[in-house]
């Protein structure tokens, strides 16, 4: 039987295979987040510095990296859709959108709630936050902008280039405590080096990581089904699909 | 573990409030996102077999 790399660049295919994902994503996402959080407040030591406030960080810092990451993706599928004119890839970013939203603002949440306790402010203006919270409202405003065009081809299409644009923020996130003498820590955790963290909390936040990672598949894929029930309205096969559904 | 009772995991070593607000308006944003992604879905599922019955084209 030929499999075709694009099989599932067709809607009506992706939706069933979607479908079927979701629920195992759900399943890793709760199992990843008690593993997460069992390591991070009844095996993670207390800090010498911070006591147990630092425990913040377990979400914190998954929550800043899915929100970098998942901008970086929704800006690569709204430019696939912009140049290949794929309705699923530009359905793909609408749907990371509202996800990468909620991340970026738990990420600055977290992160006020932590900043009180051990810098003694809420907010400062330096360069992580104000770029991590610039990344909060390109998410909105991509998702106001989408919304606010009627065909939803150009919408797609103004959406890509908001999206590609506002792309070059991410690095200046990543890159903020490097460039600038900021108030924010430096990077403690490296993919080349030893991390400067205790290995329990490390590893709690790893955990959580890929819990946010599997949290994030699933919800946004079934809102690319939602999308795509939306976009794909007028085809037969969604017509019997939602035919066979209660209201 | 560093927890001897629950009021004492409660207390956070006196940083509750920090960590439980941190972790509780996570926990609240994430249930959030949930529900209105199962009534936008619930809206689009409606919308399709609205439009199916009223017999447009």
């Amino acid at each position: 039987m030929a499999f075709h790399l694009f099989t599932y660049a067709a809607p009506q295919r992706f939706y069933p295979l979607a479908g079927r994902l979701v629920p195992w994503f759900w399943a890793l996402a709760v199992a990843f987040t008690v593993a997460g959080l069992y390591v991070g407040f009844f095996v993670a030591p207390t800090d010498f510095q911070q006591g147990q406030s630092y425990r913040i960080i377990f979400i914190h810092v998954p929550a800043a990296w899915m929100s970098m990451f998942l901008y970086l993706i929704m800006a690569a599928w709204a430019a696939l859709g912009w140049i290949y004119g794929t309705r699923l890839s530009s359905l793909m970013a609408r749907s990371i959108a509202p996800t990468g939203a909620m991340f970026a603002f738990i990420a600055l949440w977290t992160g006020a709630l932590w900043g009180k306790p051990t810098w003694g402010t809420w907010w400062v203006w330096d360069a992580r936050l104000t770029s991590e919270l610039i990344l909060l409202f390109l998410y909105l405003g991509y998702i106001m902008l989408v919304a606010a065009i009627e065909d939803p081809v150009r919408a797609d299409k103004a959406g890509a280039l908001l999206a590609v644009v506002g792309a070059v923020n991410v690095p200046v996130i990543y890159f903020s405590v490097r460039w600038w003498n900021t108030l924010h820590q430096g990077a403690s955790v490296s993919m080349n080096g030893d991390s400067k963290m205790a290995s329990t909390m490390l590893l709690a936040m790893l955990l959580m990581a890929i819990a946010s990672w599997c949290y994030a598949i699933a919800t946004i894929l079934t809102r690319v089904r939602a999308q795509i029930v939306v976009r794909e309205g007028h085809t037969q096969w969604v017509r019997e699909l939602m035919g066979n559904k209660e209201l | 573990m560093q927890w001897t009772n629950a009021s004492e995991f409660f207390a956070m070593g006196g940083y509750g409030v920090y960590v439980w607000g941190a972790y509780g308006v996570t926990f609240i944003t994430l249930c959030l996102e949930v529900v209105v992604l199962r009534a936008s879905t619930r809206r689009a599922t409606k919308k399709v077999v609205l439009t199916q019955t009223g017999g447009s084209r």
